[in-house]
């Protein structure tokens, strides 16, 4: 079995979600990795030094830079012929772009699995990650998407694959991009952050989420989350949604503060490995899937925490 | 401008789903069934639009079995004008499928615009709307947060990992809606009433002559591991030193 998978990047770094996606794909045999952009050959080097990389194709064309589902779909398909699997990390850059090769190539697509069975079979949670549904594809070219936080990363040096230019695929020119704009952030990926502190409406207000969270996440050198509740509210920015409709993340401590514990939101958090509730409300759904629940009013607990972990 | 809304008939987002005790499928007996909440957005999306006098008439389509009629008669009733069922028994039909159906649909309605929800919550493959808009040739915008409609494109702020992303597509173009597009408005009663008058039109794939067969087999269906209940702490002391034995700080 061979495997393409689609690296994600900004143009000039690597997405991190690239990396687990690779060690995915290794499992199933050998990999490469398609590097597509305009002026982007830093880039795959950085992909040419990720252990189990066999090769890095190189596609280079002003109309990659910005990385349209229209450009870059006929591109993987102009690609796909060696090929048994196509891959990707399921985050939004995957999941734009996967589905509109694989109906391209008349071939069916497992959407964020979890679990590798055998080279032809895997594990997706469906329902809100409240069932887990075990695919086979009888056979034929097939498009996967993982999801990154149940799979380790590669590790981003022992690698030595060669990098091969392929030619470019002609521009679609469908749609135009006009602008990107980034929620500005020192702290680490929420996806890929060891601790996610996460805050729901329980907090009241964007000043009190932000008077609370900050400096928990800060001294704990965590990403900051948030339920749907919140980002409704306008307490934190949508891109920090947990759940089933924002991201997955599965860290090594989660601690969820005022969240009530909604399907959607336990369905984006509960491969976390230690879960730590804080809410006035001792019936929470939330402290259904805790480890350690703290009852009480988070506006007294959480500075107290904040303050208790300093001295850790 | 003609706009076509698929939609589509899910178990309602407030239910705990269960695996039959076999593994051989998931329990959808006797469960609350409801639109999926993405194609909600969609079709309020297309009738504020209308509102907006930026479409002409909104299509409501829906594959599946004799109760997609009832999704198709809330859609009538949020202002969608007119619906098509494409009636069949066949169980989780795959996005491709369901690509292919559309896609004739879209050909045949000449529609300009074609909403869908970003994801349907029970299969949760996030796969439709771009696999439609392959097999359209035609732009597509996923995970749209907003959308305005110019003479002869549109433009649509994306939401992205990391933040947001503005494109603009040329139409016919095909938009999936992340939550943020709308509040979806709440169907009352005399719009009920209205909808059973308006037009629903029955066909089955055939009829678009489409092969809607699953390729891929799903095996099994289990329920995840539960996670355990922990223990409550008293306070923030007692908190810091069990994360500290837990080694999780």
């Amino acid at each position: 079995m061979t495997t393409l998978v689609l690296a994600e990047h900004d143009g000039q770094t690597l997405q991190a979600a690239t990396r687990n996606a690779i060690s995915a794909a290794a499992r199933l045999g050998a990999v490469d990795v398609l590097v597509a952009g305009d002026n982007v050959r830093g880039v795959a080097q950085a992909a040419a030094n990720i252990a189990h990389v066999r090769t890095v194709l190189l596609a280079q064309a002003p109309h990659y830079a910005h990385q349209l589902a229209e450009e870059i779909a006929p591109l993987l398909v102009s690609l796909a012929e060696p090929y048994d699997h196509l891959a990707a990390a399921a985050g939004s850059f995957g999941k734009n772009i996967m589905p509109r090769a694989a109906a391209l190539l008349n071939c069916p697509q497992i959407s964020d699995l979890t679990e590798i069975i055998a080279a032809d079979t895997f594990v997706r949670p469906i329902y809100a990650g409240n069932v887990l549904a075990t695919v086979r594809n009888p056979g034929g070219k097939l498009v996967l998407t993982f999801r990154a936080s149940a799979f380790d990363a590669a590790a981003d040096t022992g690698g030595s694959a060669d990098i091969r230019e392929v030619p470019a695929t002609a521009a679609q020119n469908l749609s135009r991009f006009v602008r990107r704009d980034l929620t500005e952030s020192e702290r680490p990926e929420l996806t890929q952050a060891k601790v996610v502190v996460s805050g729901g409406r329980g907090l009241g207000s964007a000043e009190q989420f932000d008077a609370l969270m900050t400096p928990l996440a800060d001294t704990l050198g965590a990403a900051i989350g948030a339920s749907r509740a919140a980002v409704d509210a306008g307490y934190a920015p949508n891109d920090y949604q947990v759940g089933q409709t924002g991201k997955i993340v599965a860290p090594e401590l989660y601690i969820a503060v005022g969240v009530s514990g909604a399907i959607q939101h336990l369905a984006g958090m509960q491969g976390s490995k230690t879960v730590v509730a804080i809410n006035k409300d001792p019936d929470a759904p939330i402290f259904a899937v805790a480890d350690y629940g703290l009852v009480g009013d988070l506006f007294e607990l959480v500075p107290q925490l904040t303050d208790a972990l300093k001295q850790v | 401008m003609k706009i076509l809304v698929a939609v589509k008939r899910v178990v309602d987002f407030n239910v705990k789903v269960r695996v039959l005790p076999d593994g051989s499928d998931v329990d959808t007996g006797n469960v609350k069934m409801s639109m999926n909440p993405f194609d909600e957005i969609a079709v309020e999306e297309a009738v504020r639009l209308k509102e907006a006098g930026k479409a002409s008439e909104i299509v409501a389509v829906s594959i599946g079995g004799k109760k997609c009629e009832d999704t198709l008669r809330t859609a009538l009733a949020m202002g969608a004008d007119r619906a098509l069922h494409i009636e069949t028994d066949v169980p989780a039909i795959e996005p491709l499928a369901v690509a292919k159906l559309l896609a004739q649909v879209a050909r045949q309605e000449q529609a300009k615009l074609i909403l869908l929800g970003k994801q349907a919550i029970d299969d949760d493959a996030n796969q439709t709307a771009q696999m439609l808009a392959a097999l359209l040739n035609a732009p597509q915008a996923t995970f749209a947060g907003k959308i305005d409609i110019g003479t002869d494109e549109i433009t649509v702020v994306r939401e992205i990992d990391g933040g947001t992303e503005t494109l603009a597509l040329r139409l016919p173009a095909v938009v999936s809606t992340d939550l943020r597009l709308n509040e979806p408005r709440f169907v009352k009663l005399p719009n009920l009433m209205q909808a059973k008058k308006k037009p629903l039109e029955k066909s089955t794939p055939a009829d678009w002559g489409a092969d809607i067969s699953p390729r891929l087999h799903t095996l099994s269906y289990a329920e995840p591991q539960p996670r355990q209940a922990g223990v409550k702490v008293a306070n923030v002391a007692e908190l810091v030193s069990a994360l500290k034995a837990a080694k999780a700080i």
